[in-house]
């Protein structure tokens, strides 16, 4: 097995939940976004978020992805702080280099893609392996083949990103992410900015990685049928606290909560 | 016209000169531009400080007076001699690069937040996203500003013609008191300098359209000289979808 696939951070916290928040604070300005959150994630659990707009979905992820750094407790993956690292016996703010060595086990897919224009999809995609990972080029080359295939745009390899469609660029950001051998993915609402025609190449592409990996997802989604196939768990937010989790039959079929009630009514309608 | 044909060696040693000094300012202008604005971008105090100290001191500084400067008064405070045409390229390069300075600063901080958060997700070192996302992208943002930049610049080498290299300028002087042929003499030089404008445009549109198609911003078809001869189309510039 090659080097860079060895499982990271598997330290005194192996075994226990890959992903750990902690009493997480996060706040804008004086606008308290999450409220001493804790939760965890089992490795390899596929764990969907939804909840009304603001409720600070987005801000989860992007604190995992350290997009954002949080304002008071600490993320945990893979036994290993995030957010913070061991100085002396205490727990201090990360710096890059630390962050840098932790976030190597999470990937994410965005929901304008952010592909980079000035690089033809295959460059998307090993760009990240070869200069963050290490991978040789021949290597990282292969695997953008491999991945371009499971995606369906073997034939789309050379092309730009400007001249795929949105669902295209979606795929190759996809491939792109997976490129980096996560252990965790995040994807924010990755059909939300799609034309309705395009959703379900990207949710089947979703799926074969869902069926066939065992990588540990997180996925705030407004596709609910989708999110009742491959999620193992579903948290309701709102206003930054879970309302309610559990698998979702549970959730989707028989919510406790009104809160959950009138927000599944609210989007299923 | 005789005049001019008589003259022309003349004329092109002096146009050599002006375009010697051009290319040799416009490049340490280039690199202290690129140098300094990307300090500009750093979070790092003392790396700004360092930046807006330098643009700041050279922008407000006359080419001209800063040429005397270094070709008159450094010979005074030490015991070297600067050569002319190193003081001119090193004048003007501290001030144009000033100015590009600015440029590169501005077209880094256009680069789309969502694009460097795309390359920290792929754990990219601050070397590599700069090398690989955010200077490409850049890169199409700085051209045009640059284009004028250089031409700027190469107008501006007539003051070596004040401390007795022999440019273009210059050889048009010399002629114009040597022969009393005022219009022939002055004509000469602005065709002249036209054409080196001209052929630095060029350049700078090769460049500029090269650019926007890594971008995918220009379609590979749009090629021949009568497309380089007019400005890039508007979308090509700031525009497109990011
Ligand atoms: N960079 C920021 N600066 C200031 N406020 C922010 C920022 N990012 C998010 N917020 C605020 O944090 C709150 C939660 O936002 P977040 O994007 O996490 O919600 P969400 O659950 O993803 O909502 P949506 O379903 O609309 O995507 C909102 O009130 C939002 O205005
Ligand atoms: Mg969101």
């Amino acid at each position: 097995m090659p080097q860079y696939e060895t499982p990271l951070g598997a330290g005194p916290g192996a075994g226990g939940p890959l992903i750990r928040f902690d009493g997480v604070v996060k706040r804008f300005g004086d606008n308290t976004v999450l409220d001493h959150l804790d939760f965890t994630v089992a490795p390899g659990e596929r764990v969907t978020l939804i909840g009304p707009s603001g409720s600070g979905k987005t801000t989860i992820l992007r604190l995992l992805m350290t997009l954002e750094q949080v304002t008071d407790g600490v993320i945990w993956v893979g036994g290993e702080p995030l957010s913070h690292m061991p100085k002396g016996g205490r727990l201090v703010r990360a710096n890059e280099r630390h962050q840098r060595r932790v976030r190597r086990q999470i990937g994410m897919v965005f929901q304008q893609f952010n592909l980079f224009p000035n690089m033809t999809v295959r460059q998307n995609i090993t760009e990240g392996p070869v200069h963050s990972l290490g991978v040789p080029r021949g290597e990282a080359d292969r695997r953008a083949a491999e991945l371009l295939e499971m995606v369906d745009l073997a034939d789309k390899i050379d092309a730009h990103p400007t001249q795929l469609s949105g669902g295209q660029q979606q795929r190759v950001a996809i491939a792109r992410a997976l490129a980096m051998r996560p252990r965790i993915l995040l994807l924010d609402e990755v059909t939300s900015a799609l034309d309705p025609e395009l959703v379900t190449g990207v949710l089947d592409v979703l799926r074969t990685v869902a069926e066939t990996t065992d990588i540990t997802m997180l996925l705030v989604t407004h596709e609910m049928q989708f999110a009742r196939d491959v999620s193992h768990r579903v948290l309701m937010f709102d206003q930054g606290r879970i309302v309610e989790e559990g698998p979702p039959e549970q959730i989707f079929g028989d919510p406790r909560e009104e809160r959950t009630r009138a927000f599944l009514h609210a989007v299923l309608d | 016209m005789d005049f001019f044909i008589d003259r022309l060696p003349l004329y092109l040693s002096g146009a050599g000169t002006t375009l010697v000094i051009t290319l040799l300012g416009a490049a340490l202008a280039f690199v202290l531009a690129m140098v300094v604005g990307m300090l500009g971008t750093l979070r790092n105090r003392a790396a700004r400080a360092v930046a807006t100290g330098y643009t700041e001191t050279f922008r407000g500084v006359a080419a001209l007076v800063l040429m005397y400067w270094m070709a008159f008064a450094i010979p005074q405070l030490t015991p070297y001699e600067i050569d002319p045409v190193f003081a001119a390229v090193l004048a003007l390069g501290l001030n144009v690069g000033a100015y590009g300075a600015e440029v590169v600063r501005a077209a880094i901080n256009a680069v789309p937040r969502a694009q460097i958060e795309a390359t920290i997700a792929l754990n990219m070192s601050w070397w590599r996203r700069t090398r690989s996302v955010v200077l490409p992208q850049a890169w199409a943002q700085m051209l045009p500003t640059f284009g004028n930049l250089v031409i700027e610049l190469m107008k501006a080498t007539a003051i070596v013609s004040l401390i007795g290299v022999a440019d273009l300028t210059r050889v048009a002087q010399e002629q114009r008191a040597a022969t009393g042929e005022t219009i022939a003499a002055f004509t000469g030089a602005l065709v002249v300098y036209f054409v080196i404008a001209q052929l630095l445009i060029v350049g700078m549109r090769l460049l500029e359209r090269r650019a926007n198609r890594r971008l995918g911003r220009l379609p590979a078809s749009d090629t021949g000289l009568w497309a380089l001869l007019r400005p890039p189309p508007a979308t090509a510039i700031g525009g497109g979808r990011r």
